[in-house]
C-alpha cells in the first residue's frame, strides 16, 4: 500500500544505535464505525487537513485497512492507544 | 464502515434565527436541560408541557453545532435509552454508571479476587489480566494491539488498558451527567460533546457487535422478520448511527 507515511519523522535519537525499520500504526475497516466519525478522528488525533484524513479514511474503507501513521516504535504505541479510545481498530507491525 | 445517515435530515440545517444560543462552553441547564424562554418558545414548543417540549422535528433532527459545542433535544423516552446503553457500557468496560465523580479503575481490577496488590495495580494502570477479553463486544472496545504479536499485544494490554477503560468510562459518565433522565434540550461545551461522541460510538460498537453487524448489515436488516430477537435493536442502532452522524457535523464545522 503506497499511503504516504504520516506524522513527523521520529528522531533518531530516540532508540538505540541498531538501524530500526519504522513501526506503522493501522486502522483497520469494521462495518460499525462512521466514515464521517473515522475522517474527524484522523483530522483529531493526526491534525490531518480533511482531504488527508477522508483519503486514508477511504483507503481503510475500500482497501480494508491503511497505514495511518509511522515512525518509531513507542510513538506508534501511542497513536494506537489513542486510537482504541475512538474506538478504532488500530493495530501496530513493523513496515516491511 | 459505514456511510450513516448523513442525508436524511439534520446535521446541516441552517440555524434558527432566533434561537437563544447563548455563549459558548456553558454546562447544562440546571432546571434539567429544558428549554427556558427564548424568542419563539411558545410556537415551537407548541404548548406542550416543559418536559416534553420540542417538536417532533426537533426531537429527530439530532445534534446542531452551536459557538461553543454543540445541542441537540431528546424526548424522555429517548434519553432513557441514551442513558440505559451508556450505562451497559459502562458496566461491560467494568466501571460504576454513577456520574458522581472519577474513573474508578479499581472497580476492574477487583475482577480477580484474593489479589492484595489490585488497588494499587489500578493505581499505576497495571492490568492484572491482560488477556483480550473473551466477550466479542469487549474485545472490540479494548482490541488487541498487535495482530501478529500475542506478546506484543499482552505486554501492551498491560501498561495501556486501565487507562483505556477509565478513558471510556469517563466519556460514558459524561453523557449521564449531561443528558437529563427526562430528556430536553442538552447544550455540550466541545470536550462535552467530543466525550458523548466517543461515548456514542463506543455504544454503537458494542450494541453492532452485539447485532452481529457486518458489511451487508443492510440487506440482513431488510430480511429481518419481527420475530427476530435483535429486530427490537436495530431502530435503536440506526437512530444511534443517525445521532452519531449529526454530532460529527455539528462539530466539524
Amino acid at each position: 500500500m503506497s499511503v504516504a507515511p504520516a506524522e513527523v519523522e521520529q528522531s533518531e535519537t530516540e532508540e538505540k544505535a541498531v538501524p530500526d525499520l519504522p513501526w506503522v500504526t493501522i486502522v483497520w475497516n469494521d462495518p460499525i464505525n462512521l466514515m464521517s466519525y473515522v475522517t474527524y478522528v484522523f483530522q483529531t488525533v493526526f491534525g490531518y487537513a480533511k482531504p488527508k484524513a477522508e483519503k486514508l479514511m477511504l483507503d481503510v474503507h475500500h482497501k480494508g485497512k491503511a497505514v495511518v501513521s509511522s515512525g518509531g516504535r513507542e510513538a506508534m504505541e501511542r497513536d494506537a492507544e489513542t486510537l482504541h479510545g475512538y474506538g478504532l481498530w488500530a493495530t501496530i507491525s513493523h513496515d516491511s | 464502515m459505514t456511510g450513516g445517515e448523513q442525508e436524511t435530515s439534520g446535521g446541516q440545517r441552517p440555524e434558527h434565527g432566533g434561537e437563544q444560543e447563548t455563549a459558548g462552553g456553558q454546562r447544562p441547564e440546571q432546571d434539567g436541560g429544558r428549554e427556558t424562554a427564548g424568542g419563539q418558545g411558545p410556537e415551537r414548543d407548541g404548548g406542550q408541557g416543559p418536559d416534553e417540549a420540542g417538536s417532533l422535528e426537533d426531537l429527530m433532527a439530532g445534534f446542531r453545532g452551536t459557538s461553543g459545542g454543540a445541542t441537540a433535544r431528546f424526548a424522555a423516552a429517548q434519553a432513557a435509552i441514551i442513558r440505559d446503553l451508556v450505562g451497559q457500557v459502562i458496566e461491560l468496560i467494568g466501571g460504576e454508571a454513577e456520574d458522581d465523580g472519577e474513573a474508578r479503575p479499581s472497580d476492574t481490577a477487583a475482577r480477580e479476587p484474593g489479589q492484595g496488590t489490585d488497588d494499587l495495580a489500578a493505581m499505576i494502570g497495571f492490568a492484572e489480566n491482560a488477556e483480550l477479553p473473551d466477550d466479542p463486544a469487549l474485545a472490540r472496545l479494548l482490541p488487541d494491539a498487535y495482530s501478529d504479536d500475542p506478546e506484543a499485544s499482552v505486554e501492551f494490554r498491560k501498561y495501556t488498558e486501565q487507562g483505556l477503560r477509565s478513558g471510556k468510562a469517563a466519556a460514558a459518565r459524561t453523557v449521564l451527567a449531561t443528558l437529563p433522565p427526562g430528556g430536553g434540550r442538552i447544550r455540550l461545551s466541545e470536550p462535552e460533546a467530543q466525550a458523548w461522541l466517543r461515548a456514542l460510538n463506543d455504544v454503537r460498537l458494542a450494541l453492532g457487535t452485539r447485532l452481529g453487524v457486518t458489511d451487508d448489515f443492510d440487506e440482513q436488516v431488510a430480511g429481518m422478520g419481527p420475530e427476530d430477537p435483535r429486530a427490537a435493536y436495530v431502530g435503536v442502532y440506526q437512530w444511534l448511527a443517525f445521532l452519531q452522524e449529526t454530532l460529527v457535523q455539528a462539530l466539524s464545522r
